[in-house]
């Protein structure tokens, strides 16, 4: 997700001098062996998935550790992995910045919107968004922006994914990328379809704990080059760096003018609080059994991903204390391999150690790329089965077997949509995706959840101008961004139709959103349901007939 | 997994009247009040902080340079604080929701679904 700002896309290195094919064999190994690790549980948890709740919501029956882990690992991004890290080792402390964003919006997630979630709802964010409204325009509504948000941030790690792997492998042509692209869609298809959230959660649970473990191992390594002397290892790096002090101060990325400070308060919004409207992390809350259980999943969630995001400082900084700044953007211009450059360089360049620590590195970060798409395609394929399908189209009369084949079929769909896109998109910006998908998330559910929960006057027409007026602004605002237009970095740089200076829209799409959600239920004569209304905020703050 | 355990009962939802009384019940009120008095400020006030560190390291960069100990600065102990703030208050949370949060969310289930 980091992918923001350090395009992950857009770059044509490759690890520097050969390394990688040098060691492809290694890194091809570990990847299929993950793989095929994967694929038994999915067929094994795809035999246990017998009935929708199976299917949307593992069963309910992990644990809040389990899915603290599962969080965990649906979350952390090969993005944050190896974007978090790059950028640190290029940018120092502006890098870190974003880890607090991500770490602290967890905070509005755990006190607001978890455990009234998991209490009321069933499946699906829209569950909770359509509860006491009309039904059918609050489902579409919805269901329309989960899958946007899902589709954006599909399409940013699909790109991201298959330039990654492209650059770990040493692959440089088109339709080896292409190839990536395909096999990672093809990939999270069979995990999806096949396993459902049963078969997702232990994937991203596995994720998880290799992710963490690589990063303990590797901030280990670092720390015991410097004899555990932390401001030893930030001298080095800014000595190391070129930058002097700098390097260990704010602005070196947006400190240059007052637009690219202006640029980093509104992704800063976007951040902290688009976490907890993010679609693929809200349908996690619904695999356990209870709101408590979600609570700790939660707590398991930040204490698992705060710990990491402080190990990625020990990373960064090590790569650029031990790595010559040349020689990781060489590598790649954003800063993506500085992780398994650190590897390689920790653990010997000419040694077996080196190509050892580099390809169990390079698989971790394939296996994060993995678990994270295939938590974003359940997302959008259940609210589309379950809201669009089930409850709009079929108007609440589909069988449970016809909602779950829906949402296989819309897997399929919604996963050779992603791999054309994710082809298309190889060589673009991702940024501006992954910022997208954040500010919509921000702008569009964000407002409606707090709103639904919270406040009793709030109404159908409310809702639907806070979904689709949040949705619109921000998707129009970045598409009058430099994101889309005008800069050398856009997406079309060969044309300007740009006049939004910003490149993340959340300062203004943000509270355009919670305002027309205001101003939409103040307007409109519509009564608000009192007796739904006591029904969901009984329900959604005692857990009383929770599914 | 703990597939073994039994999947909690599914009861019959308690009625509309049921619902609309026990919304307005003093107990309620009380379990309302216990979530959003403490829920609503800290968020703001999380939030504020947040985004203070924010402004701070867009606005006040000699500020955040300033080294505290060796090449430790202002704005790495800031960020670091704003790690632990977080931590802290998801314990703070935990710790508030298990004393003053649960129990009466429990009581008012086992009565409204006992009664079911």
């Amino acid at each position: 997700m980091i992918s923001a700002q350090h395009t992950i896309a857009a770059q044509h290195t490759w690890l520097a001098a050969g390394e990688a094919s040098e060691h492809r064999g290694l890194i091809i190994s570990l990847f299929a062996v993950f793989v095929a690790a994967t694929l038994v549980i999915t067929v094994w948890a795809g035999r246990q998935t017998k009935d929708a709740a199976d299917f949307y919501a593992g069963g309910r029956q992990f644990t809040g550790f389990q899915n603290g882990l599962a969080v965990s690992g649906d979350y952390m991004s090969a993005a944050s992995f190896l974007g978090i890290a790059g950028a640190i080792a290029l940018f120092g402390y502006d890098g870190f910045l974003y880890s607090i964003g991500f770490l602290v919006a967890w905070l509005v997630a755990l006190l607001l919107v978890a455990e009234p979630l998991r209490n009321s709802g069933r499946y699906t964010m829209g569950d909770v968004l359509a509860y006491r409204m009309r039904q059918r325009p609050v489902r579409t509504a919805a269901g329309t922006s989960t899958i946007v948000v899902s589709i954006f941030y599909l399409l940013a790690q699909m790109a991201g994914a298959g330039v990654l792997v492209s650059l770990l492998l040493g692959i440089t042509s088109d339709s080896g990328k292409i190839g990536i692209v395909a096999l990672v869609g093809v990939l999270m298809i069979v995990y999806v379809t096949i396993g459902g959230m049963k078969g997702t959660t232990w994937v991203q649970m596995v994720k998880a704990v290799l992710l963490i473990a690589g990063a303990i191992l590797l901030t280990f390594l670092v720390l015991l080059k410097f004899d555990f002397n932390v401001s030893d290892l930030l001298g080095s790096a800014a000595d190391n760096s070129g930058k002097g002090k700098a390097f260990l101060e704010p602005g070196l990325k947006y400190g240059a003018t007052g637009t690219s400070k202006l640029d980093f308060i509104s992704l800063g919004i976007a951040l902290v609080l688009g976490t907890a409207g993010l679609p693929h992390i809200l349908i996690r809350f619904y695999t356990v059994p209870t709101a408590k259980a979600a609570r700790k999943s939660v707590i398991w969630a930040i204490g698992l991903i705060g710990a990491f995001y402080l190990m990625t400082l020990a990373l960064g900084f090590g790569a650029a204390a031990l790595i010559k700044p040349a020689e990781i953007i060489a590598s790649n211009k954003a800063g993506n391999t500085a992780a398994p450059l650190l590897a390689l360089h920790l653990g010997g360049v000419d040694s077996n150690w080196g190509a050892i620590l580099l390809a169990s590195i390079s698989a971790v970060a394939f296996a994060t790329i993995l678990a994270v798409v295939a938590g974003l395609t359940l997302a959008s394929s259940s609210s589309f089965a379950h809201d669009i399908y089930a409850n709009v189209i079929k108007k609440g009369q589909a069988t449970e077997k016809q909602e779950i084949n829906a949402a296989r079929y819309a897997t399929v769909g919604i996963g050779a949509v992603s791999i054309v896109l994710g082809a298309l998109a190889r060589d673009l910006n991702v940024a501006g995706l992954v910022a997208l998908a954040f500010a919509v998330a921000a702008s569009a559910n964000l407002p409606t959840i707090l709103y639904s929960l919270f406040w009793k006057r709030f109404t159908t027409s409310g809702a639907l101008w806070s979904i689709y007026g949040g949705l619109v602004t921000a998707v129009g605002l970045v598409l009058f961004s430099p994101v889309v237009s005008g800069k050398p970095t856009s997406m079309f740089p060969d044309v300007d139709f740009h006049w939004f200076p910003l490149e993340n829209p959340g300062i203004i799409s943000i509270p355009v959103g919670f305002l027309l959600g205001a101003v939409g239920t103040l307007l409109s004569k519509e009564v608000p349901d009192a007796e739904k209304y006591a029904e969901l905020e009984v329900r959604s703050l005692t857990g009383t007939g929770a599914h | 997994m703990a597939t073994e355990t039994p999947p909690p009962a599914k009861h019959q939802l308690p009625s509309p009247v049921e619902f609309t009384e026990a919304q307005a019940s003093a107990e309620f009120g009380e379990l309302r009040r216990a979530h959003r008095s403490f829920a609503f400020p800290l968020t703001i006030a999380f939030i504020a902080w947040y985004l203070l560190y924010v402004l701070l390291s867009c606005y006040a960069g000699g500020f955040m340079g300033t080294e505290i100990a060796g090449n430790i600065n202002v704005a790495l102990v800031l960020g670091l604080a704003q790690f632990l703030t977080t931590f802290l208050i998801a314990w703070w949370y935990a710790r508030h929701a298990a004393a003053k949060l649960d129990p009466r969310a429990e009581a008012i289930k086992s009565r409204m679904e006992g009664g079911a």
